[in-house]
């Protein structure tokens, strides 16, 4: 463990010194540092004398919090640079070798990279938020409580940690330090909508909710530094020199993996499909707990917190179910406004989505939208409970028809999903990131193509022409 | 000592620049490991290293296996590599006192070591200038310093002299040559022929990821060009025409004062061919072994293989 951390401190002070040894380098952050500060400080002035004249002193009190926060990121902006060339910059000065050859190991390196990416911009950040804090003592405007405070400075270390984890990915992918700047845009557009998301937060006055987005954004820059780690590689910073993108390699790539060594459509569902569902296991375990979780949440939160919102009385009841009723009446009907075909086309495209957003964040915000679902479930059956019907009877009639299929294909596809995240953040010796992206896709295809798509339609026709039939026999209509 | 068999390494799933590399260098050896650009040495050299992971075969380097062990085998390793890789903000005291903590060493030695490389590259009055400002030569000699900082037990050195002036590049040989003798082993990549035959025990040409040739060197100028040629030296026209050549030797070449011959077994027939040359009254003046260089052997090696290419 000492041995560990002296090779992880050893690269990071090399480059923490180095860096300040380039004027290049001091002279912008010192003058960005200055600057911002100033400009904000002057601008805050403005809002006061705004303030004082046309009232407002709400937005003025929401206001220094918010260009804390403003402060505090845009330095992370501008020294992203030091992060971004942290792997390709000493590849295209030749310096990296000498460093790769030596006994450190891997993590060694990439820590000591990512620490020295964290610790300049961070630093740069803080000092930059303590300086105009310290020009805000001189107006007559109220101070951030600590509390606030310290909020806004573990959001912006959070979003340090978000960005210079994805910045050094870049940089171990990149093959030139003006690609690596390209990329750059995907780290700093992202970070600036959390920003703007955040900063939503902050005036509508609910810090607590705060705690979410500090906790959000600090667990997938967790999974950033594990997939820089998963995927860092000794051997892909020498041996790249040219990045050709062969869309006939990842094409094949896709289909070898896809088909596996199926010989016909039969053989891939006897022999191929089974070995992916049994790779399934442990994340339809997972995501089938943590479903019934949100189902149960979700329906205990309705059934507690809906009548502290709307007061429902035994008439109001009564009138709501009597509503419900005669909607249910002329459910067969159903089938001329939402065509089978339809609602089969909604529920793959939600299934698409899940697994875009899943891909995109190592599973995590594919995982919440399909909790969203899993909580309207849960919230259905929580309001057929509060006007008077049985969860129970609403479930079976109304659910566990079409949603045996439906469900299923649910549960499979975000399993599948979980599997493909998790697996972009586990260590792959034999593929590159890109290689292990375009296999994750393949797998999750093969579950979609075979199983969930097949089960959609199935589940798509029983709702359309059987469910509404269902539930009117269960209800007596 | 470093130990190769089969070592293959395949890039992008389509091109081998590496096939089937055997090697055995034991220690006090020096290898050469020669070849055009982009022919395999440096590939070779990363996968020796433990820096690449060979697709196929295995290689053992100071003991250690490079696939199970690459920790074990850098370690142990000292590497110039091709590019000289200094940080130019650091001065050069600096440097090496920071890659001799990279490679774990007590303060006292990385000291100790680092004022004797630079005494004995001549750098230690620039010692507390910043490599920057150093001559091409300079960072050469700096680069070869970092290899040795940790005194490893193997050394892998891609054109070690390139970019030195001659005395450096003497120097940077004395060292090879000292370090040969206290036991290390040693593969230098080299484009410098000469050099390679200065040095090295051993040679390997390794042509398109293959060892088109590889043995000491005595081996391969007898394989490759032939059995030597011994040239005689006359003081007057001599007529070698009743001359009794002994068994094995041929005459390939002759004028008035000369003449060359092709000898299968210089150690036991050059005694009764000499003594048949005087005894036919030939008045000699010299008997010498006509140089055969490495420079030969490497070219002929190369055209072999170029004609195999183009006829396939």
């Amino acid at each position: 463990m000492r041995n560990n951390w002296d090779g992880i401190w050893l690269v990071a002070r090399r480059e923490f010194v180095d860096q300040f040894r380039d004027w290049r380098i001091i002279a912008p952050m010192i003058i960005m540092i200055g600057l911002f500060p100033f400009i904000a400080d002057a601008n805050t002035r403005e809002a006061i004398n705004f303030m004082n004249r046309y009232g407002g002193d709400l937005i003025l009190e929401r206001l220094v919090p918010f260009v804390v926060l403003v402060i505090g990121f845009f330095p992370l902006a501008f020294t992203l640079g030091v992060a971004l060339e942290a792997f390709v910059g000493e590849k295209e000065r030749g310096t990296i070798e000498p460093l790769l050859n030596s006994p450190l190991t891997d993590s060694q390196i990439y820590l000591g990279k990512l620490l020295v990416g964290i610790a300049t911009p961070l630093i740069a950040s803080y000092l930059s938020t303590g300086l105009y804090l310290a020009l805000l003592l001189r107006r007559a405007v109220t101070f951030p409580s600590a509390y606030i405070l310290l909020l806004i400075l573990l959001l912006t270390f959070a979003h340090a940690v978000l960005m210079v984890s994805s910045a050094i990915i870049i940089s171990v992918q990149a093959t030139s330090i003006r690609a690596a700047n390209l990329l750059a845009s995907f780290v700093v557009m992202p970070v600036a909508f959390i920003l703007q998301g955040e900063t939503t937060l902050i005036f509508w006055g609910d810090e607590e909710v705060l705690w979410y987005a500090i906790v959000a954004v600090t667990l997938l820059s967790g999974l950033l530094v594990r997939l820089g780690l998963a995927h860092f590689r000794r051997e892909y910073l020498l041996g790249r020199e040219i990045d050709t993108l062969n869309l006939k390699r990842l094409a094949r790539l896709f289909s070898d993996r896809f088909t596996g060594k199926a010989k016909g459509i039969f053989n891939w569902y006897r022999e191929e499909l089974p070995l992916t569902l049994a790779q399934l296991r442990t994340p339809l375990l997972i995501v089938i707990t943590i479903s019934a979780v949100a189902v149960f949440a979700s329906y205990g939160w309705t059934i507690v917190q809906i009548p502290a919102y709307i007061t429902i009385t035994p008439e109001r009841a009564e009138e709501l179910r009597a509503y419900a009723l005669s909607n249910a009446s002329s459910l067969e009907m159903i089938s001329s406004q939402l065509p089978a075909p339809v609602l089969f086309y909604h529920n793959a495209r939600a299934i698409l989505a899940i697994f875009l957003l899943g891909i995109a964040s190592f599973g995590v915000l594919g995982l919440g939208l399909f909790l969203v679902n899993m909580g309207l479930v849960g919230g259905v059956l929580g309001a057929a409970k509060l006007i008077g019907f049985s969860p129970l009877l609403t479930f079976f009639a109304g659910v566990a028809p079409h949603g045996v299929f439906e469900l299923t294909a649910f549960f499979l596809a975000t399993a599948a999903m979980v599997k493909a995240g998790a697996q972009l953040v586990t260590p792959q010796t034999e593929r590159s990131m890109g290689e292990t992206l375009i296999v994750s896709i393949a797998d999750w295809c093969r579950v979609f193509v075979g199983i969930v798509l097949p089960l959609l339609a199935v589940a798509a026709m029983i709702e359309i022409y059987a469910t509404p039939y269902i539930l009117k026999a269960a209800f007596g209509l | 000592m470093i130990e190769a068999y089969d070592l293959s390494k395949e890039f992008n799933g389509n091109f081998w620049a590496v096939e089937g590399v055997s090697l055995n260098v034991q220690a006090g050896q020096i290898l050469a490991l020669l070849g055009q650009n982009g022919a395999g040495k440096t590939t070779t050299v990363r996968m020796l290293n433990a820096l690449l992971t060979p697709t196929r075969g295995w290689a053992r380097v100071a003991g250690y296996d490079v696939i199970k062990n690459p920790q074990e085998v850098r370690s142990n390793v000292g590497v110039l590599t091709e590019q000289h890789g200094l940080y130019v903000r650091m001065t050069g005291d600096e440097y090496l006192d920071y890659f001799g903590r990279v490679y774990r060493l007590s303060a006292e030695k990385r000291k100790a070591r680092a004022v004797y490389l630079l005494d004995y590259f001549g750098l230690t009055e620039a010692a507390k200038r910043r490599t920057g400002e150093y001559s091409k030569g300079m960072k050469q000699k700096l680069a070869m310093a970092r290899a040795l900082i940790h005194d490893p037990a193997v050394l892998l050195l891609d054109e070690p002299t390139s970019a030195m002036d001659p005395e450096a590049s003497r120097l940077a040989r004395d060292e090879i040559a000292r370090l040969k003798s206290s036991q290390r082993t040693i593969i230098i990549c080299t484009h410098n022929l000469v050099e390679a035959e200065t040095l090295a025990d051993h040679v390997a040409i390794i042509y398109r990821g293959k060892i088109l040739l590889s043995g000491a060197l005595d081996e391969l100028k007898r394989q490759v060009l032939g059995a030597a040629e011994y040239e005689a030296k006359f003081a007057e026209s001599y007529d070698a025409e009743a001359l009794d050549l002994p068994a094995g030797v041929e005459i390939v070449a002759r004028n008035a004062t000369r003449l060359r011959f092709r000898i299968e077994s210089p150690q036991t027939t050059n005694p009764s061919l000499v003594a048949a040359l005087t005894s036919r009254g030939a008045r000699v003046v010299s008997f010498y072994e006509v140089p055969r260089t490495l420079e030969q052997v490497y070219l002929r090696t190369m055209e072999r293989a170029q004609e195999t290419t183009y006829a396939e």
